[in-house]
């Protein structure tokens, strides 16, 4: 990993701003380096990791749960990271992520690589070592997935990248589930895959209508390289395909009615935003407001559900 | 999700001034201790709870 090299700065924001930054080698701010580990995304993966974890049927002593989560916190933030040091000149030609550390010159490479690996390798072995290798070794899987298969080798070369990288996403309620079993069952894959297929509708909604970003740095989003009408439709095939898979975990008995009941309502709400979003095309001076609620419902649609199998679970604790 | 990412990022001026640079680096030590200081009581009630 160290002798990788990120692709040479091709904007000249990036360029300037970290020439800036070497001439008066400004320190590294524990605010700039907290950044970098994607702090929102964080968020989510620790709500679907600790949703994994509670929801499995067997219980592990509290410091130890505690420990499971932060480790999957800590190696998400890890690989975050390794994606901003690879992505910090593409991030710089964009508006969204120009503002980011590595972009504005306020950290150097080196030192937001160097902080990455010691998040990712430090996570990986506290999970071996405090919950058991099983778990850690799904953790490294899922670095490695993010920061090497999706932000290095896919993401820069096939439209598919979201559909290849919604793994990544995938893997926190897998490794929750795992960490208080011990063991991969059908219930944690049946989670994998749920978030696996709710990825690309969530992520190609958000492309629809910020499409000139992407084409302006080059990567291949699907409405960027396949066009807008291709994209919609997919969205639309994705949410009916999430449509089942979300009631999967009730068909096959991991849990209650309270969840199916949820999981089909928030899953036949995602697929009417998802048809609106698929039917339309884009008129002049489109605001793109059916695509920012299909993206909106989506966060929601996500945490509602995992909220859901919680909640199942301990109302079938409490009977 | 994605699109709040740029939110995370802190926007402070840029500064070569000796003095805020002195105070960043002690502010991110500060961090790194209590970083550090909670990882050690955190491996000494991983190991008390792996022993009960």
């Amino acid at each position: 990993m160290t002798t990788m090299t990120p692709p040479t700065p091709s904007s000249g924001t990036a360029t300037a701003a970290g020439a800036n930054a070497a001439s008066v080698r400004r320190p590294a701010a524990w605010r700039d380096l907290f950044a970098l580990t994607k702090p929102r995304v964080m968020s989510l993966v620790i709500f679907t990791g600790l949703c994994g974890l509670i929801a499995a049927p067997e219980r592990i002593h509290p410091v130890l749960a505690f420990t499971a989560i932060l480790c999957i916190a800590v190696g998400a933030g890890g690989a975050a990271a390794l994606n901003q040091w690879w992505e910090a000149d593409i991030d710089a030609g964009m508006k969204r992520t120009a503002k980011r550390p590595l972009p504005q010159g306020r950290l150097d490479r080196t030192t937001a690589r160097d902080f990455a690996l010691v998040l990712c390798s430090g996570s990986v072995f506290l999970m071996g070592f405090a919950i058991g290798w099983l778990p850690a070794a799904i953790l490294a899987i899922s670095i490695v997935y993010y920061a090497v298969i999706y932000t290095i080798w896919l993401k820069p070369r096939t439209p598919q990248n979201i559909v290849i990288g919604g793994g990544a996403g995938a893997f926190p309620p897998l490794i929750g589930w795992v960490a208080a079993t011990g063991h991969i069952t059908a219930m944690p894959l049946v989670l994998f895959a749920i978030i696996f297929f709710w990825t690309p509708p969530h992520f190609w909604a958000l492309a629809l209508f910020v499409k000139s970003d992407y084409a302006k740095v080059g990567i291949p989003m699907m409405p960027v390289v396949a066009g807008e009408k291709s994209t919609r439709r997919q969205i639309m095939a994705y949410a009916v395909l999430l449509l089942p898979l979300s009631v999967a975990p009730w068909l096959i008995g991991g849990t209650g009615l309270l969840y199916g009941a949820s999981a089909l309502v928030l899953s036949l709400v995602f697929l009417a935003l998802s048809i609106r979003v698929g039917v339309r095309t884009r008129g002049e001076e489109d605001r793109m407001k059916p695509e920012k609620q299909l993206f909106a419902y989506s966060v929601l649609y996500l945490f509602a559900l995992f909220a859901a199998l919680v909640l199942d679970r301990f109302i079938v604790i409490g009977t | 999700m994605a699109e709040n990412d740029a939110k995370n990022s802190p926007s402070e001026p840029f500064s070569a001034d000796p003095q805020a640079f002195e105070t960043i680096r002690r502010s991110r030590n500060r961090v790194l201790g209590l970083g550090l200081a909670a990882f050690v009581v955190l491996v000494f009630f991983i190991s008390i709870a792996k022993m009960s």
